[in-house]
């Protein structure tokens, strides 16, 4: 093998030689490396904070969102009464129905569902390298609304009803398969997945468009309410399964978060640091599928977060999926109880849908973030 | 020194037209390698081969022996680094974070201090220390090659490709990157391979030099002063070229550009079948190219 010696290359200039020569040498008391070094884990207690103040957020607000209603429930009585509920001391009857049948399921599905929803909508971005991307990019929307549709003209019923969810669940996965099966007959690349969901969208929006023609008002109105997505049809009996899916979905997205950020870097630098972007990309698109089709099959098509929360969360402590997925769920589920608790205090007695006010409230909040930052994000 | 053999690879998005045809080459040797090559004759195509970003059509690319075939991306990536031309990134992280993805192959529980003074390092070589909290879509082009250059340093492989090095970069930088390559190149005995498009800088400072022609063919393999001659550059480039030689390397001095090349349209029948309704939806459906994955400039 050949051996060079750096110092008798006359090519070189003395400045490349001294600082690559230098390279093996320890830079301990560099004191730029412990300035960077230090910034470095700053930026990262920074991260961990954010996280942080989300959760105890999250569990303030739901407080607060429980004591919304036509019953008064105080907010330490809240939490009080769920404490009791779960050590069996129930003093209350009343207000432990009210707080522990009526109003928790509503809360903790809905930050179950927005937790999903959130970290679906991080993982879709990053593997489709598109920020307009969300869990409805694959088709998932109109594939549940065209399953919730079906079983609903075929059986009947109400929905949030088990095979109302089943009939959601599976369809919502049929525009996931053959997206999956286009682009590996065709090329994976990010784009062609994009075009080929929204395609698939238009077709099943017809269908379920030309299925509602020739319902029943009543059968309508109730797949109407499902479409805008609501909270509503959640009890604890449905809880077990959102939760299981979402969080093993998540417990996955956090594995593969360091995968995650070498695909953003580009599909060939990404195969170049060993990850097969093409596979990476069917296989995140699975488990968005699965996520969000479990989420959708219950609480009908709440948009805007998928798409929002990843990026009101960048904004605060930037891409890195390491932290955005954790922080963007929590944000996600906390997004979802504020939004149903206005939906449910804004015309009250009356309930909007919470994808009415996730949209009415969070469109304008994004537009002012959006604008209002100096940092260049996207 | 990992040695990579290719041996008659061939590359094309479709059967009838090849890219790249029959090329033999062996790096074997640890030092600055520049391939040379006018527009479109499959340079970058060439070094996407070597690291399996594309699968050669015909021919084998082996890493040690083992054809790259049998080796996994992530197996691959332990041998070949590769720094693509730079680009915006979707979602942009810090500089830093963005260095330290680098590292991906090597990080491990607790080796954060490692990885950061590595990257450190990297930083300080390319002098973009100061730049380390900036989001990286936010600087300019030439400052996006640094930080993708130093990306490429922190991966430690022992062969490292570089597709346009250079590009953007002002002449001192464009010098410095070059310097610095042939110097990390002899300093850590790996083998480094870049796309350049600067003729007296890769005639100054290779090693060795691969120099490409149509169609996609390799023309000459050698040192500077073997393959830096007026015939040569002038055949393969088609500008007039003087040769002089400064102090014991070849200098080149441009003349008038001799542009021959054949672009008219007297093939109607070849011209007509890439226009039209039916040759655009027989594209669009066409699903016969299976055994690659191009990225799509987007």
């Amino acid at each position: 093998m050949k051996e060079f010696n750096l110092a008798d290359d006359k090519l070189l200039s003395r400045s490349v030689v001294e600082a690559v020569d230098g390279w093996d040498e320890p830079v301990s008391e560099d004191a730029g490396l412990g300035l960077t070094i230090m910034t470095y884990m700053r930026n990262r207690r920074w991260k961990y904070i954010f996280v942080a103040i989300c959760l105890v957020a999250i569990v303030l607000v739901a407080g607060y969102t429980i004591t919304i209603g036509s019953v008064s429930i105080g907010f330490l009585e809240a939490y009080e009464t769920i404490w009791n509920h779960l050590t069996g001391n129930i003093v209350d009857t009343r207000a432990d129905y009210v707080v522990w049948s009526l109003r928790l399921p509503r809360i903790i599905g809905g930050i179950f569902a927005g937790l999903g929803l959130a970290v679906c909508g991080v993982v879709m971005q990053n593997t489709l390298k598109n920020p307009l991307a969300d869990p409805y990019t694959t088709g998932v929307s109109s594939g549940a609304s065209m399953g919730a549709t079906i079983t609903l003209t075929l059986f009947g019923g109400a929905l949030g009803s088990w095979y109302g969810a089943l009939g959601a669940f599976i369809f919502a996965l049929v525009p996931v398969a053959i997206m999956i099966g286009i682009t590996k007959m065709k090329d994976a690349s990010a784009t062609t997945m994009i075009m080929a969901g929204i395609g698939i969208m238009y077709i099943f929006n017809a269908i379920t468009t030309m299925m509602m023609m020739s319902m029943n008002s009543q059968t309508m109105q109730a797949i109407y309410n499902w479409q805008v997505g609501t909270l509503d049809l959640l009890a604890w009996e449905q809880l077990p399964v959102i939760a299981v899916v979402v969080v093993i979905g998540i417990i996955i997205s956090m594995v593969i978060s360091g995968k995650l950020n070498v695909l953003a870097t580009g599909d060939e630098s990404a195969k170049a640091m060993g990850i097969d972007a093409d596979k990476m990309r069917i296989w995140c698109l699975i488990l968005v599928g699965v996520v969000s089709a479990a989420v959708v099959a219950f609480t009908g098509l709440i948009g805007f977060v998928g798409l929002v929360a990843p990026h009101i969360t960048r904004l605060f402590i930037g891409s890195d999926n390491k932290f955005l997925i954790p922080a963007a769920g929590v944000f996600g589920g906390m997004l979802m109880i504020v939004a149903d608790a206005i939906g449910r205090t804004i015309l009250f007695p009356e309930v909007v849908q919470v994808g009415v006010i996730m949209s009415f409230i969070g469109g304008p909040v994004f537009l002012a973030l959006l604008l209002g930052t100096k940092k260049k994000m996207w | 020194m990992t040695e990579i053999v290719l041996d008659n690879v061939t590359f094309g998005y479709t059967e009838d037209h090849p890219i790249i045809q029959n090329i033999s080459l062996k790096i074997d040797e640890p030092g600055l390698y520049c391939i040379l090559g006018p527009n479109g004759v499959g340079k970058s195509t060439l070094v996407k081969c070597v690291n399996k970003i594309l699968v050669p059509t015909s021919g084998t690319v082996t890493i040690d022996g083992v054809d790259i075939m049998e080796m996994s991306h992530a197996d691959i990536s332990k041998y070949i680094g590769y720094v693509p031309v730079s680009t915006n990134e979707a979602f942009a992280m810090s500089v830093l974070d963005t260095i330290m993805v680098g590292r991906y192959n090597h990080r491990r529980w607790g080796s954060e201090h490692v990885d950061l003074e590595m990257v450190y390092r990297a930083m300080k070589l390319l002098r973009i220390r100061n730049l380390a909290n900036r989001n990286f879509n936010a600087l300019s082009a030439g400052q996006h090659q640094k930080v993708s250059i130093a990306r490429g340093i922190v991966q430690e492989t022992p062969v490292l490709i570089l597709d346009e090095p250079t590009a953007n970069l002002d002449i001192k930088y464009q010098v410095y990157v070059t310097e610095l390559l042939r110097a990390f190149a002899e300093k850590k005995g790996v083998a480094v391979l870049t796309i350049s498009h600067d003729l007296n800088i890769t005639a100054k400072y290779a090693h060795k030099i691969i120099m490409l022609a149509r169609p996609g063919v390799v023309f000459k393999v050698g040192t500077p002063q073997e393959v830096m001659t007026k015939e040569n550059v002038e055949t393969v480039y088609g500008i007039e070229c003087d040769v002089r030689d400064h102090d014991g390397y070849p200098t080149l001095i441009f003349g008038g550009a001799l542009v021959d090349d054949d672009d008219s349209v007297s093939d109607m029948g070849a011209f007509e079948k890439e226009s039209g309704f039916w040759s655009s939806l027989k594209n669009a459906f066409k699903s016969d190219v299976k055994h690659h994955h191009h990225e799509k400039k987007e």
